[in-house]
C-alpha cells in the first residue's frame, strides 16, 4: 500500500500544477472534505553529499506547500507534500491521494495519473532527445613534436 | 555609536515612488512580466536561488523584477522571504548519480561511459554579439531542431571519480548519514566542518569565489584541479512524511555538480593518489560550482595532511567570513546611511588634535 | 496513524497561533500571572494550555521530551503532525520537556545553556493538577512587588534561579490556565 501510495503522491507533487488542474477538472469530481490542515507554504532543506556519494551537507531550501484533508463522504485522509506556492495543486493532490484510497482509485489512475505519468515521461525523453544530440566524440590530435 | 534619527518620512516616501517609475522604466516600452523572466532570464534566476538559498524561480524571477536587475538587492529579498517560511523537514541527501542530465562533461578522460554530453552551452559560442536577437520578433528558438525522442528514459550516468575510486587511485569519500551543521539555524563557529563549509560556499557571492579559484589557480595554494566532471540536470527531491511513516517526492530540481580531480603526491600514512574538491549549487550554474570545488579543495588542506601556505583560499576564517554577499553588502552600505554623531565626535577629535599641535608649536617658537 | 491525532490543530493557524504567542509570551514576561491559552484539543495527558503552548512554540527545530505518561502513541502523533517537531534523543537533546513535576525530575538532565549561549536550554513544561495565585513568593524582572504562584518544588526553582544566567525556564499549566517562571526570578516561601 505505501509503495504505491508513495509513487502516486510522488507523481501528483511533480506534475505540473497547470495539467494537474486540467485533468482533475476534466474528472468533474469535486468531494465534500473538511481540511485536517489548511494549505501552508514553507521550505525543505536539501541535502546533498559530498562528492555525490559521502556525508550529507544542507545545500539550500525549497519551497513547498502542503495540506491534509479528511473526505466527508466516508472520511479517507489526503495528503500533500507539493513543490512550490501552489496552494491549488496541493489541495487537488490530497483529494486524489484521498480518493486513490477509495473505490475510485481505478478511475483516477486511469484518467488523471496515467497521462501525467506518460507527460513526464515524453518530457525527460524529449530532454534526453536534446541531450543526445549535443553529445561529441573529441579527437586527441597528433602533438607537434615526436 | 548608533542613534536613532526621525523624520524624512515624505522624502522617503517620494524616492520610493521615483523607485518604482524608474523599474518600470519608459511605458512606451510593455511591462516586464515575471514568467518572462523566468523563462528568459534562466541563468539570472539561477544565481538569485543558489545565493538566495531558496529554490524558487518564480521567486526569484519575482526578486529580480522588484530589484531592477539588481541580482544582490534580488537575493536580499529571496533571503528576507526565506525566513518567513516554516521548515517542513530536511530532504533525504539528493542522489546525483540518479541525475537526469542536460550536460555532463569531464576533462580527465575523453571516452567518459556515459558520454561527453555538451548541453545548452556557451563554451563553444564565438562571443559575438547576435544582432538578430535585437530585431522584432526574432528570437532565435526557432532554429532549434526537432529532435526525435528515443524509446526509452535514460539510463543512470555514473560518476567519473567512481572509476578512479575502483583502482584506489583517489581517496575514499567516506559515507556517513551523520546530519550536517546547519548555518541557517546556528551560527558560524570556527574551526569547522567540510560539510558546513560547502552550504556557506553554496550560497556564497558567486563573484568572490570565483576571484578565490582563481588565486588558487594562479598560485596561491595551488593544488592543480581538473574537472573531473561537470554535470547539470534535475534530480527528484525526497521527504519523509513523519505523519505517514514513508517517503515521498516533493519534485525535481535543476543541479550544477562540480567533482574536481587534484593532484596530491601523498603523506607519510596516504599513499600518492588524487584527492577531490566538489561543488554543487542550484540551478544551472557552472561558474559558480567549478569555483566551489576549487575552493572547497584548498580549505581541506589541514585534513590532507598539506602545508599551510598562508594563501587566503587556504583561510577558512578569511573565506566564510567574507564569501556571503548579503551580509559584506549590509556591512558595506550601511556605512552610507547617517553617521551624524559618530562623525561629529570624530571631527571634534582631529579639532583638538590640531589645537594641541598649534599650540605645542607656539610654545617650542617661544622658548 | 490514529485518525484522531490529525485533528485538534489550530482552527485558523495564523490567529489562533498569534494569540497563543502572545498569551505565552505575557506569561514570561510576567512570571506568576496566570494566563488563558485555549486553541488547541489535544490528546489525554495533554492539557488545553500545554497543548496550545506546543502548537505555537514547537517546530522541527525543537526536539520534545515527553516525559512519563505523556510518552504515549497518542501524543507523539499529535506533536508530529501538528508541529513537526522531533522527539529528544535524550533529556540533554531537548528544546521543550513535558509532563508532570514527578516525571520531568531530576532537572539536572536537562541542558541549562552555556556561558557564551545561555539560550541553548530547554523550557519545561509542568502539568499541574490546579494553578493558583497562592504559595510561593516571586520576585525579579517584570514583576512589580512580588506575585505567588503555586510551585511544586521551591528549593529546586531556587537552585534554578542560582544558576542565572544560565539555567531552564518553566511553564506551569492546568486546564486552560498557564503561568510562567522563567530563571530570572527570585523564589522564596511565603
Amino acid at each position: 500500500m505505501s509503495e504505491a501510495r508513495k509513487t502516486w503522491m510522488s507523481l501528483l507533487a511533480k506534475a505540473p500544477p497547470k495539467a494537474l488542474g486540467q485533468l482533475w477538472d476534466d474528472t468533474g469530481l469535486a468531494p465534500d472534505f473538511t481540511w485536517l490542515r489548511a494549505p501552508e507554504i514553507g521550505s525543505t532543506m536539501v541535502q546533498g553529499r559530498m562528492g555525490g556519494t559521502g556525508a550529507p551537507f544542507n545545500l539550500g531550501e525549497m519551497t513547498v506547500t502542503r495540506c491534509a484533508l479528511r473526505l466527508t463522504d466516508g472520511g479517507t485522509v489526503g495528503h500533500a507534500y507539493v513543490q512550490g506556492r501552489d496552494k491549488t495543486h496541493a489541495r487537488i493532490a490530497a483529494l486524489i491521494d484521498a480518493l486513490m484510497q477509495t473505490a475510485l482509485a481505478d478511475r483516477l489512475q486511469a484518467e488523471v495519473l496515467d497521462p501525467l505519468a506518460t507527460a513526464m515521461d515524453e518530457r525527460r525523453r524529449t530532454r534526453a532527445a536534446k541531450a543526445a544530440a549535443t553529445k561529441v566524440d573529441f579527437f586527441t590530435m597528433v602533438r607537434g613534436e615526436d | 555609536m548608533y542613534v536613532a534619527v526621525k523624520g524624512g518620512e515624505r522624502a522617503i516616501d517620494a524616492a520610493h515612488d521615483w523607485l518604482a517609475e524608474q523599474r518600470r522604466g519608459d511605458t512606451t516600452v510593455p511591462e516586464l512580466d515575471v514568467a518572462q523572466i523566468r523563462e528568459q532570464m534562466t541563468l539570472a534566476v539561477n544565481r538569485v536561488m543558489a545565493e538566495g538559498s531558496l529554490y524558487d524561480p518564480d521567486l526569484a524571477a519575482l526578486a529580480i523584477k522588484q530589484a531592477r536587475g539588481d541580482l544582490i538587492e534580488a537575493i536580499f529579498l529571496i533571503r528576507a522571504y526565506r525566513t518567513t517560511l516554516p521548515r517542513f523537514g530536511t530532504s533525504r541527501p539528493l542522489d546525483t548519480g540518479a541525475m537526469d542530465c542536460m550536460r555532463r562533461i569531464s576533462a580527465t578522460f575523453k571516452d567518459a561511459p556515459g558520454g561527453q554530453v555538451l548541453g545548452p552551452t556557451f563554451d563553444y559560442t564565438h562571443r559575438l554579439l547576435d544582432f538578430k536577437l535585437a530585431a522584432d520578433g526574432e528570437d532565435g528558438a526557432s532554429a532549434s531542431a526537432a529532435v526525435e525522442p528515443p524509446e526509452t528514459a535514460p539510463a543512470r550516468v555514473p560518476h567519473i571519480t567512481g572509476f578512479l575510486g575502483r583502482d584506489g587511485l583517489i581517496e575514499q569519500e567516506p559515507a556517513s548519514d551523520e546530519a550536517p551543521p546547519d548555518l541557517t539555524r546556528t551560527p558560524l563557529e570556527l574551526p569547522t566542518t567540510r560539510a558546513l563549509r560547502l552550504q556557506a560556499l553554496a550560497r556564497g557571492d558567486e563573484g568572490f569565489l570565483l576571484g578565490l579559484a582563481y588565486s588558487t589557480q594562479r598560485g596561491y595554494a595551488r593544488n592543480h584541479a581538473f574537472v573531473g566532471e561537470l554535470r547539470i540536470g534535475t534530480v527528484p527531491v525526497e521527504m519523509e512524511i513523519p505523519e505517514l511513516g514513508f517517503t515521498v517526492e516533493l519534485g525535481e530540481i535543476t543541479l550544477t555538480e562540480c567533482e574536481t580531480v587534484n593532484q596530491f603526491t601523498g603523506s607519510k600514512t596516504e599513499p600518492a593518489q588524487f584527492t577531490r574538491g566538489y561543488g554543487l549549487s542550484f540551478g544551472q550554474t557552472e561558474r559558480k560550482a567549478i569555483a566551489v570545488a576549487l575552493v572547497d579543495r584548498a580549505l581541506r588542506w589541514r585534513e590532507l595532511g598539506e602545508d599551510d601556505q598562508g594563501a587566503p583560499a587556504q583561510d577558512e576564517e578569511f573565506v566564510l567570513s567574507h564569501a556571503d554577499n548579503i551580509q559584506a553588502t549590509g556591512f558595506l552600505e550601511h556605512i552610507k546611511l547617517p553617521h551624524y554623531v559618530d562623525f561629529q565626535s570624530e571631527l571634534e577629535l582631529v579639532r583638538k588634535l590640531r589645537r594641541q599641535a598649534t599650540q605645542a608649536t607656539e610654545t617650542e617658537a617661544a622658548q | 496513524m490514529q485518525e484522531t491525532t490529525l485533528e485538534g490543530g489550530f482552527a485558523d493557524a495564523p490567529r489562533d497561533a498569534a494569540h497563543a504567542f502572545r498569551a505565552c509570551m505575557n506569561a514570561m514576561a510576567r512570571p506568576g500571572r496566570i494566563e488563558t491559552l485555549r486553541g488547541a484539543t489535544p490528546p489525554a495527558p495533554l492539557s488545553q494550555a500545554a497543548g496550545t503552548l506546543l502548537l505555537t512554540l514547537c517546530d522541527a527545530d525543537t526536539p520534545v521530551h515527553l516525559a512519563g505518561a505523556h510518552d504515549c502513541d497518542a501524543v507523539r502523533q499529535w506533536l508530529a503532525f501538528h508541529t513537526g517537531a522531533p522527539l529528544a534523543h535524550a533529556r540533554t537533546d531537548a528544546t521543550f520537556a513535558i509532563g508532570v513535576w514527578d516525571a520531568l525530575l531530576p532537572l539536572s538532565d536537562y541542558p541549562i545553556g552555556t556561558a557564551r549561549y545561555p539560550d541553548r536550554s530547554a523550557t519545561l513544561v509542568v502539568e499541574m493538577d490546579s494553578l493558583t495565585a497562592t504559595g510561593a513568593r516571586l520576585t525579579g524582572p517584570g514583576i512589580a512587588d512580588s506575585a505567588a504562584l503555586s510551585l511544586p518544588d521551591i528549593a529546586a526553582l531556587r537552585a534554578n534561579h542560582a544558576l542565572f544566567p544560565q539555567g531552564l525556564d518553566f511553564y506551569f499549566a492546568a486546564g486552560e490556565h498557564l503561568a510562567a517562571l522563567p530563571r530570572s526570578t527570585n523564589v522564596e516561601d511565603a
